[in-house]
């Protein structure tokens, strides 16, 4: 004791307590805080199970009976009626972290910190599709980029997608902070689920609008895209001319005055 | 070796330079100039070369910039020449079989096939196209560069002008050349910009409809359109380009290039290196300087990647189409439009919430700037010649001018990628562009008024440090007890450059009288032309005065004689 006593005027010594203490109440903080509420598990049905998950993570916006709610403030609305969008929208919604949302915001963010497992999911997705039928989720075949067409794929994209996701699957903008998001690193039965129930600002492609083997190929091309070789080099994130302007601009006069300085400062 | 065109006192600088050795020729140099005589005895072209090599240019970064557009220019005609042995320019159909899997099978045009086989099947040909591209877009980066350094250096006066306004057309050309070739591949983007551009055309009141039929030939899109832009984009317009550029630099060789003002340097003389052996080795090295920086982006930066655009489609569009950079800010006008302005009347519909943009600003632009020395001159009423340069701070309101019409630019620039700001910014794009619309018309204000007090500041900073000198920070005690801050010393040579600007003051109204002794009236004219020399001159900061130097060297202390002389030494003309 008497040697730490000794260096208690050590100028590291306020440092390490700070530390110590720091430690300890993290630590204190980890055993006894409230933890997430889990919901019981005691229902019989996965149906019963996705109830009780949803009055306690859903029903604040979406209803007690999935009914919608309004916020009171005009027209906007807190949580659209639930009713008909069937499981796919379900596992597309949570399984992609936009739901439950963070915070009011012009569209719900993807959010790779997902909230729930996936039994929890599919729990809640069986609940929501026991209201009315509507989308279900895709089986792994039907998504399997392998067995698509990605050159009908790429036509039925530039036709279908590209006005609002650009034609690389960059993303675009949509009025007043909305956005078509990036479709890179999207898995494909996500793309496919999107297709098929319309989330945020996107249109529903139902299957007579476009086929199960078209959602597969536009599929198939997505995957291609990622994954093929960038032919030309960086591709200055796909955005088009904005980002080549940007980069002859800054990069390239940068370099070349650069270049100009240092060749009319040498002498002759 | 320093070289002067003509005698003067800064030739004492040369006394101790060795004489040129009067050694006889080598064989090899015989046998150069033999050649040399043999052209020369037939075309006579010795003098003009020899006046060539012998012309002296000033060094200066600065001065380079067009190299960088002219260089270019040179790259992208080399790599273009390169693209045609392959480009097809028809809209004929058929069917991609080349190695790009992701599109064979693709019915397309055959511009398009032809720009994918040169990018996937024509060896080097993806970086000569991508080379050919980015020399584009850094040619006319470099142009827009170069015309911020002649402006703000007040080069375009007197004797220049004309080849200001040849430089502006220039500069309209090259966006135009650009555009034209932004087109050509037929692909997704291209074509939307085709498109667009056959809506523009639609704007034009009465006769807008027939002149798309005549543009393309028919209904949109015609199989004319590609054919016909080709022509102007490897004939037409190059030669017009090349015409104009050729007479832009014949006109430097002629008047002489301007200098900064600097020890030595004065109105009449040019102050620098000769071509040969100088300036040859070094412009000629920029140039490889140049190419070789095209080439590294080129091989490393994807731009333009039509095969993942796919083959024009009049139904699809990708978002995130914006013309290259230099057509931004027409774009970015039409944005920025609001829609209520299209009105009909009699079964006419006039766009206003396109036409301004689409077809006015682009013209609009160049005739300002073009115009702009003429004004000036005007205002001024200088109708001297200027060879030598003025540093920006040294003509406040033209700098602020400039910077206005920068700004007001930029703005419509940014505007076209309202866009990808609002997805790159979070951003609702809405409110990108409210704000936008109120910064065209309230940030000129602002800049023109920060540009200028920051140039009167400078100024007075070199005013300054003219008088007082640099202040040491080392404090004297006298020995009666009182203090100072020692001043250190500013050479002549650092002086110079601070005080060689002319002083300028407002035109004065005067009444006039003709040659029978009756006044003439003062027009509005007149009245006009007094406004803005006040306008431009009111708060000029007029440079130090020898008398002022040496009252301040005299007497350290003497303030307020110097003060003083900054309001009395404005000259009238």
């Amino acid at each position: 004791m008497n040697a730490l006593a000794a260096r208690r005027r050590h100028p590291a010594a306020i440092g390490i307590l700070l530390l110590i203490g720091l430690f300890l109440m993290g630590a204190a903080y980890a055993a006894i805080a409230p933890r997430p509420a889990e919901a019981a598990v005691s229902s019989a049905t996965q149906v019963d199970e996705g109830k009780q998950l949803f009055l306690a993570n859903c029903a604040s916006c979406h209803g007690l009976n999935a009914e919608g709610r309004a916020t009171g403030a005009g027209a906007s609305v807190a949580g659209p009626a639930l009713a008909g969008v069937g499981a796919a929208a379900v596992e597309f919604q949570m399984g992609t972290g936009r739901m439950p949302m963070r915070a009011p915001a012009a569209q719900a963010p993807r959010d790779d910190r997902i909230k729930f497992t996936e039994e929890q999911i599919t729990a809640i997705g069986a609940y929501v599709a026991s209201l009315a039928p509507g989308p279900s989720v895709p089986s792994e075949e039907a998504v399997d980029p392998a067995r698509g067409d990605a050159v009908k794929g790429g036509e039925l994209f530039r036709v279908n997608c590209a006005m609002c996701h650009n034609f690389a699957g960059a993303g675009g903008a949509l009025t007043r902070g909305k956005y078509a998001p990036a479709l890179t690193g999207v898995a494909p039965k996500d793309i496919y689920m999107a297709m098929e129930t319309g989330p945020q600002s996107m249109p529903v492609f139902n299957d007579t609008n476009l086929t199960p083997e078209a959602k597969r190929d536009i599929i198939a091309f997505l995957t291609a895209v990622n994954e093929e070789p960038k032919a030309g080099g960086f591709t200055l994130g796909s955005l088009g001319p904005v980002s080549e302007g940007m980069f002859a601009w800054i990069f390239g006069l940068g370099i070349m005055v650069g270049c100009a300085i240092w060749l009319g400062n040498k002498a002759a | 070796m320093m070289t002067t065109a003509n005698a003067r006192p800064a030739d004492a600088l040369r006394a101790d330079d060795r004489p040129v050795s009067t050694r006889t020729p080598s064989a090899g140099a015989r046998k150069i100039g033999g050649v040399a005589g043999w052209v020369d005895d037939r075309t006579g072209a010795a003098k003009g070369v020899g006046y060539l090599m012998k012309k002296v240019f000033p060094d200066h970064w600065s001065f380079m910039l067009g190299e960088i557009a002219m260089y270019s220019m040179i790259i992208a005609l080399i790599s273009g020449a390169f693209l045609t042995l392959w480009f097809v320019p028809s809209m004929g159909h058929t069917v991609y079989d080349g190695s790009y899997a992701p599109l064979r099978g693709v019915e397309m045009s055959e511009a398009y096939a032809s720009t994918l086989h040169i990018s996937f099947d024509v060896r080097g040909g993806l970086i000569i196209r991508q080379i050919h591209h980015w020399a584009a877009l850094m040619f006319v980066v470099a142009v827009v560069v170069h015309m911020f350094r002649v402006f703000f250096t007040g080069a375009f006066r007197k004797p220049r002008e004309l080849n200001w306004v040849i430089g502006s057309v220039l500069a309209l050309l090259a966006i135009v050349e650009g555009f034209s070739g932004y087109s050509l591949p037929d692909d997704l983007l291209s074509g939307t910009g085709i498109r667009a551009m056959q809506g523009f055309v639609q704007t034009a009141p009465v006769i807008g409809s027939y002149l798309v039929y005549g543009i393309f030939g028919g209904p949109f899109p015609g199989e004319a359109i590609i054919p016909r832009l080709y022509s102007a984009h490897i004939l037409l317009l190059p030669a017009v380009i090349i015409g104009l550029f050729t007479a832009h630099i014949l006109l430097v060789a002629i008047q002489k290039h301007t200098q900064y003002p600097g020890p030595g340097r004065t109105n009449d003389n040019v102050v620098g290196f000769p071509v040969m052996p100088v300036y040859a080795a070094k412009a000629g090295g920029f140039f490889f300087i140049v190419f070789g920086v095209i080439a590294l982006i080129a091989a490393v930066i994807s731009i333009n990647p039509v095969w993942g655009y796919g083959p024009y489609d009049p139904s699809p569009v990708t978002a995130g189409s914006q013309p290259d950079w230099y057509m931004g800010f027409a774009d970015g006008a039409l944005r920025l439009l609001p829609g209520w302005l299209e009105f009909t009347a009699l079964g006419y519909t006039l766009s206003l919430n396109i036409m301004p943009g689409a077809l006015i600003l682009l013209p609009l632009v160049y005739v300002v700037v073009g115009v702009y020395p003429f004004v000036e001159r005007w205002i001024t009423g200088d109708d001297r010649e200027h060879h030598l340069l003025q540093r920006p701070r040294n003509a406040p309101v033209r700098t602020a001018i400039g910077m206005a019409g920068i700004t007001m630019y930029s703005v419509l620039m940014f505007a076209a990628a309202n866009d990808i700001m609002a997805i790159k910014l979070h951003m609702s794009i809405n409110d990108i562009t409210y704000f936008l619309r109120t910064a065209f018309f309230v940030a000129p204000f602002i800049v023109f008024w920060v540009t200028k007090r920051i140039c009167l500041s400078l100024q007075r900073a070199d005013r300054n440090k003219v008088l007082h000198q640099r202040e040491s920070g080392t404090i004297i005690r006298t020995p009666e007890g009182a203090f100072f801050e020692r001043h250190e010393g500013l050479s002549e040579y650092e002086r110079w450059k601070l005080v060689d600007f002319e002083p300028v003051a407002p035109i004065q109204l005067e009444q006039r009288v003709d040659a029978n002794g009756v006044e003439k009236p003062l027009t509005g004219k007149d009245r006009m032309r007094a406004r803005l020399s006040r306008f431009y001159f009111k708060d000029a900061v007029q440079p130090v005065t020898p008398a002022e130097l040496a009252a301040a060297h005299h007497d350290g202390h003497g303030h307020e004689a110097i003060e003083a002389g900054e309001h009395a030494g404005s000259v009238h003309r």
